[in-house]
């Protein structure tokens, strides 16, 4: 299907582009790398009056490190966080989580802030930014705010941002020494969106998780932080420990249905990353074996 | 405010200038303004591939880029890989191997397999599948375009040496 008309906007700054925002609030649209939004436009599932490119916006773009904290610019494109050195260095599990988002073409256009800002369920970086303890840097005319990226998502498509604001860059911080990381995702093709994915990141001592923090996505209307790591830090991790965390897992999780898998599918499998995810940042196969069985 | 807009852009090396309105998407300016019937469109929604060009160097979807976004970009069609005799080798591979066969999304598989030819000439088979893993062919001709594309991955490493 083709796009409903709409009249179309190329912001020079990020001013200009709050200018215009400001201007029409609900009836525009911020097109960035347009990845999701063009699709929604051709399936007419949205059809703004404005579309603002913001696309030209320099400012927005690249990825710094100072005192600590890394910042990734809202227009850096999915190519550019997958390259990027900075980000092998200090975030690591972005560099593995967006070689499984989309495909080279999409994420040759695909931008980090747009995917926040779009917040679809099942799309891997709204969970990886949970996971990191990101916070998202959004702005309109009246100045900035910083939001947490547990507080961000609020639905299904849903986030923070108010019709009047833009969202510019998001600051993580850097990744201790003995920071662990874990990614991996169910879907269909290599590329598609999850049917069940998991993003986490961890601080390791000896053989015990001090910090565990586990993203999922695609088990609920919005990226979900699991509280059940509780049973997993602290203390060397036992095939008992891992299973109260599963049924934990189980009691905080409200997976949907659809085409793709059904409810009980979805709790298998999330319960089934735990137990990868934990193997995996403890090396220890046993436990995966054992939950498992 | 749903007026035209100028652009202005270089397709396959001509700079080409244009009335478009906002909603045209590349693809359909390829095709129905410049007559570039080779970038084929399939889903509209980013999912199949078949659409694929290189703007400025880089290959997109071009239904999921409007025309009004490429001002001032260097676009590449497979017409003008094509003319240029760049793909020649693929071309041949993709006949020799059984690859074509009904040939709609030829275009985009050559599109996106050339990409990964000049960015991991060593890719192996995996690389390769992961790489065109966007591209859809629904003739299911999957094995026969992996085998032309690391056949041609082998015989420019040669060709190299």
């Amino acid at each position: 299907m083709k796009a409903s008309a709409f009249s179309y906007a190329r912001a020079s700054s990020v001013v200009d582009a709050l200018e215009l925002l400001a201007r029409h609030g609900d009836q525009a649209k911020v097109l960035s790398g347009g990845q999701s939004l063009m699709p929604a436009l051709n399936l007419r599932l949205s059809a703004p009056e404005l579309l603002v490119d913001i696309g030209a916006i320099d400012e927005l773009r690249g990825i710094s490190v100072a005192s600590g904290v890394l910042r990734i610019g809202a227009l850096t494109r999915h190519v550019d966080v997958l390259k990027s050195a900075e980000i092998a260095k200090h975030a690591p599990l972005l560099t593995e989580a967006i070689a499984h988002v989309a495909h080279p073409a999409i994420r040759n256009r695909g931008t980090f802030g747009g995917s926040l800002a779009h917040a679809d369920p099942a799309s891997e970086l709204p969970a990886c930014v949970l996971a990191l303890d990101a916070v998202i840097l959004v702005r309109s005319k009246d100045g900035e705010r910083r939001i947490q990226a547990a507080d961000f998502f609020t639905g299904i498509y849903e986030t923070l941002l108010a019709s009047d604001e833009l969202l510019v860059a998001v600051e993580i911080p850097v990744a201790k020494p003995n920071a662990v990381h874990f990614f991996h995702e169910y879907a269909r093709r290599k590329g598609d969106y999850a049917i069940v994915g998991l993003a986490a990141s961890g601080i390791l001592s000896g053989d015990v998780l001090t910090d565990l923090r586990l993203g999922y996505f695609a088990v609920g209307d919005k990226p979900m932080l699991a509280t059940a790591t509780e049973h997993l830090t602290g203390r060397p991790v036992t095939a008992s420990m891992l299973a109260d965390a599963q049924a934990a897992l189980d009691a905080e999780l409200d997976p949907q249905e659809d085409q793709q898998a059904s409810v009980g599918m979805r709790r298998y499998l999330a319960r089934q990353l735990m137990a990868r995810c934990v193997s995996a940042l403890l090396e220890r196969p046993d436990l995966e074996t054992k939950a498992l069985a | 405010m749903t007026d035209l807009a100028s652009i202005s852009l270089t397709v396959n090396g001509e700079r080409i200038s244009a009335q478009v309105l906002p909603r045209l998407n590349l693809a359909d300016f390829l095709r129905d303004h410049l007559g570039l019937t080779g970038t084929h469109v399939g889903c509209e929604h980013g999912v199949c591939g078949a659409c694929t060009v290189r703007a400025n160097g880089d290959i997109v979807r071009a239904c999921l880029l409007l025309a009004v976004q490429v001002e001032n970009a260097s676009v590449q069609t497979i017409e003008g890989l094509s003319d240029s005799g760049e793909v020649s080798d693929l071309q041949a591979a993709f006949r020799d191997r059984n690859a074509l066969q009904c040939g709609y999304c030829t275009p985009g598989m050559l599109m996106a397999a050339q990409d990964i030819l000049i960015h991991e000439p060593q890719a192996d088979r995996e690389q390769i599948r992961e790489h065109l893993s966007g591209n859809y062919c629904r003739c299911t001709g999957y094995h026969a375009i992996i085998d032309a594309v690391e056949a041609t991955a082998r015989a420019r490493s040669e060709q190299a040496r």
